[in-house]
């Protein structure tokens, strides 16, 4: 069995302010994971905003070179890639899906342009019609077609659409990992679970692996095999998504789940905020302990 | 392009009266190509004639008939002015661009010379190019100075607009389809800061057009060039409104100040035009 | 239990002619709604659904090209009656603040950055509540304790505090004076989820408190099923169902509301989840007819052309939907567990 991407010993810390008052925040803290690349998942990275998924994201794409620890892809790390060629490798291989589809096109631009220029550096078609197909290739597998938006401008799309049209984009070079961070917070709500389907379609017949970053619990349960779950940059729980949030044995995992405002009690008026104690222990205890493995395959945080 | 161009016309009037101004001006130069006269032969007609219906702008001293020596020295004068417009926004475009898309030690760097050549004092050092080169600095080489000088403010106004643009995750977008950062920077990123351009490229040309003007006037360019500088030296030197020969100065002073006032009003409005802001307090809400 | 604001056949359309274009954007289109004494209405909508037109229209805060072309808009505070559309400017300013306040979503664009917290009180509500200077500030700290906040807030500067915590103090500077209507527009959105929870319970013990009206605006369904007591779907300009909050959610009666409810993933339920067909239409330019037909799976002929009424069907339960007889709940709501109370 071979890795997709290693994660190890991961830390990133930034260092802020000037010469004398030197603060520093760590925004991950010693995060280890692995992809394995025969078994396409959904890899999900939970948390709140300064948990430090989207840094983690940032750096497994090689936009921020981590302080500490390596990060792996296929065996490679970002400082092997310093040629332009071996970073376009790269590119063939792992793709972003951004958060905002009406930022992820130039508003003065037609998006197909993305998808052509993808299909001529990264798949490296020549031909009119080889780029045409490898385009018209990449939409079908999100449902849509190259006649559909041919031309087009991002405003004349819905979110849904656009996000959709970026994940085809994504989908030209035929990856091995999609990165996605928090793709469905701009959708629509009527056009969210779209995307989030197509996520899941992409690993059962294109057996591309997704790292889903997100801080929505209730899709997260919807399509994740795998999640962790971080907090102020330390992971505090991971293994199988379904066990995870079913019964989630951490202060903070509980936490957030007891936050996450459930349509069971539509109406009722049942809102209690979280339990105090829960949200302490929570809180005091962020970041200590370590890592300790449990029977039905998650990792815990335990001090 | 021409849509806006049309819709700006009918809907902004400040833009009618520049548009309007600058297109008489460019028609008026353009004439110089039907002038009987070639621009530098003198005594040509009967000196000091005032504004008639034979001559519209009078004849000055030199026996030139004002009318067509202006024709040449309004398509001299506008020549120059584009050409340090274009020059200058090539030279602009391409460090605000690179500066502001590359960052790091580049853009540092190209700041530096940038500020090197804000602190620049330009007259002097004009004039000094002018002793130097004496009868070699013809119109092209003056341009090329001035293009040369012209660059550093509108330089830093793209690099800001560019700065921005690489923070946007559009731009994050084009470099994971394979986008080259050639390709990022000129395609991707041109079309935001072209309005800038624009309207820059007017304030740049009242700017060398002025410079021209003054060095004209005091004779430090190629005086057997007809442009308004040297039409103005020539008046000067014969002491036009000494002796009454009021139209050789009066004429061309109005006609260049009715070009600035057109480029000017068509900054403003293009300025308008960027700005969404003061176009949405024009449709009445804020 | 009297209605604080009526609204009738409200129609606010973004009207726009600039070079050369005429356009009119039917925003708010005929809406008819009352809004209840000591209740939370929320309003749900997508993107550009024209629910920020409509509540801009109930805080009278719409400002050209957005016109109000027709019907009309009442509010009523006690004996005080007004339509700030037909009042003197004054009128309409007396009654802000004191009457009628607002929570927005970012809180800094209320909270000066520069200026401490007690500065940005003083700035809203000291004229509106018309009292002495240490009667007026001992008012704000009760009201601070009550909600729970410490009175120690007033000295710090917005940026000293965190996002949740300023997002409570917006929620004290609003509801400070006690007003009758507070139009609360996405407070929550930008908020982790944690805090998100303690936000909405503080708005719904304020509002229980005060007994006041809260229209709750938000695009997310689960904050509309746990803090509201009815909700007003909107869709393209136009209210589509209006209900109490329970019923929606078990017995929806509009395609869309029983499409919303069910395409919501939950923990613990695994089931596919199918997402609406096409797009949120452009206002500029709506479908005809019922402007849902193209995406609903029970369109029939006559909902291509004829525009359907918004009809009672139900206790306190409207839609506007032909075929409302036929719509049935796409997803199985639960009745949760009691809780166990510690």
């Amino acid at each position: 069995m071979s890795t997709l991407l290693e994660v190890s010993n991961v830390s990133m810390r930034f260092v802020m302010g000037g010469l004398f008052s030197r603060n520093h925040i760590d925004a991950v803290v010693d995060a280890n994971f692995t992809l394995s690349a025969e078994n396409p998942e959904i890899f999900t990275i939970i948390g709140e905003s300064g948990s430090g998924k989207t840094t983690l994201a940032r750096m497994i794409l090689g936009l921020e070179k981590p302080t500490a620890g390596d990060i792996l892809f296929e065996g490679k790390s970002a400082a092997e890639r310093n040629t332009r060629a071996a970073r376009l490798a790269f590119m063939r291989r792992v793709q972003p899906v951004f958060q905002n589809p009406f930022e992820t096109f130039n508003p003065l631009k037609q998006v197909d342009r993305y998808l052509e220029a993808t299909a001529r550096s990264l798949l490296g078609a020549r031909s009119k019609a080889d780029v045409d197909a490898a385009m018209d290739d990449a939409l079908q597998k999100v449902g849509l077609s190259l006649k559909e938006i041919a031309g087009r401008y991002a405003h004349e799309l819905s979110g849904g659409q656009l996000q959709r049209v970026a994940i085809a984009r994504a989908l030209i070079p035929n990856p091995a990992l999609l990165i996605a961070d928090e793709p469905v917070s701009m959708v629509d709500a009527s056009l969210r679970m779209s995307i989030v389907n197509l996520l899941k379609e992409l690993r059962d017949t294109l057996k591309v692996s997704v790292i889903y970053i997100t801080h929505d619990l209730a899709t997260a349960y919807y399509i994740s095999d795998r999640i962790i779950i971080m907090q102020k940059g330390h992971v505090v729980e991971m293994g199988p998504a379904r066990t995870v949030l079913d019964t989630p044995e951490h202060p903070y995992s509980q936490l957030l789940k007891s936050s996450v405002l459930s349509i069971d009690a539509a109406g009722m008026g049942d809102l209690r905020p979280a339990d105090r104690a829960m949200a302490e222990a929570a809180w005091s205890r962020a970041g200590q302990g370590a890592l300790v493995a449990r029977d039905d395959g998650r990792m815990v945080r335990t001090a | 392009m021409w849509t806006i161009i049309r819709d700006l016309i009918r809907y902004n009037i400040e833009f009618a009266i520049g548009a309007m101004l600058v297109g008489i001006i460019v028609i008026f130069s353009l004439l110089s190509f039907f002038s009987p006269y070639a621009p530098n032969d003198i005594y040509v007609v009967f000196p000091d004639q005032p504004p008639s219906a034979a001559f519209w702008f009078g004849t000055n001293s030199r026996g030139q008939d004002m009318f067509w020596n202006l024709t040449f020295a309004f398509r001299n004068t506008l020549f120059f002015g584009i050409m340090v417009a274009v020059l200058s926004r090539i030279i602009s475009i391409t460090v605000g661009l690179l500066a502001g898309y590359l960052g790091g030690w580049v853009d540092r760097s190209m700041m530096f010379v940038n500020d090197i050549f804000v602190a620049l004092p330009i007259f002097p050092i004009l004039i000094l190019f002018y002793f130097v080169l004496r009868s070699d600095l013809n119109m092209f080489t003056l341009a090329l100075i001035m293009a040369g000088l012209g660059w550093p403010f509108d330089a830093r106004l793209i690099r800001s607009v560019a700065i921005g643009l690489r923070h946007r995750e559009f731009t994050r977008h084009a470099v994971f389809a394979g986008m080259s950062p050639a390709k990022i920077m000129f395609e991707e990123h041109l079309p935001y800061v072209m309005p800038i351009v624009f309207s820059t490229a007017m304030a740049n040309m009242i700017w060398s057009i002025g410079f021209e003007v003054t060095l004209g006037v005091l004779g430090f360019t190629n005086l057997n060039v007809p442009t308004i500088g040297t039409t103005l030296y020539w008046a000067n030197n014969h002491s036009a409104m000494v002796v009454g020969t009021w139209w050789w100065i009066i004429i061309p002073v109005a006609l260049i100040i009715a070009t600035f006032l057109g480029l000017f009003l068509l900054a403003v409005s293009m300025n308008e035009y960027i700005d969404p802001r003061s176009r949405l307090r024009r449709m009445g809400g804020e | 239990m009297g209605d604080v604001l009526t609204v009738r056949n409200l129609k606010a359309y973004y009207q726009m002619a600039y070079f050369g274009v005429d356009r009119e954007v039917r925003a708010v289109d005929d809406v008819t709604l009352t809004i209840r004494e000591n209740e939370i209405y929320g309003i749900a909508g997508e993107s550009s659904s024209g629910k920020t037109s409509l509540i801009k229209t109930f805080a009278a805060a719409i400002r050209p090209p957005l016109k109000i072309v027709d019907g009309s808009m009442t509010y009523r505070f006690g004996d005080l009656e007004i339509d700030p559309y037909k009042a003197s400017k004054e009128d309409v300013d007396a009654i802000r603040w004191k009457h009628l306040s607002y929570i927005m979503q970012g809180s800094m664009s209320l909270l000066n950055p520069v200026r401490r917290v007690k500065k940005t009180f003083e700035d809203f509500a000291f004229k509106p509540m018309g009292l002495p200077r240490a009667e007026f500030w001992s008012k704000v700290r009760a009201h601070l304790e009550r909600l729970g906040l410490s009175p120690n807030v007033l000295e710090a500067y917005p940026h000293q505090l965190s996002g949740g915590m300023r997002q409570r103090v917006v929620i004290a500077l609003a509801t400070v004076c006690q007003p009758e209507f507070v139009i609360a527009d996405e407070p929550t959105t930008a908020l982790d989820v944690v805090v998100q929870k303690d936000v909405l319970a503080m708005i719904r013990d304020v509002q229980r408190q005060m007994r006041s009206s809260v229209v709750f605006v938000t695009h997310d369904m689960s904050v509309h099923a746990n803090i509201t007591d009815r909700i007003g779907i909107v869709y393209a300009g136009r209210l589509v169902e209006e209900g109490p909050t329970r019923t929606l959610f078990t017995a929806p009666k509009h395609p869309y509301t029983a499409h919303l409810v069910a395409s919501l993933p939950r923990i613990g339920d695994t089931t596919p989840k199918a997402a609406l067909e096409g797009r949120p239409p452009n206002l500029a330019d709506p479908p005809s007819g019922c402007r849902f037909h193209p995406r609903c799976p029970l369109a029939i002929e006559k909902c291509k052309t004829d525009v359907p009424p918004l009809e009672t069907v139900g206790s306190d339960h409207r839609s506007a939907c032909w075929r409302s007889d036929e719509v049935r709940p796409l997803a199985k709501i639960g009745t949760p567990e009691p809780e166990v109370v510690a």
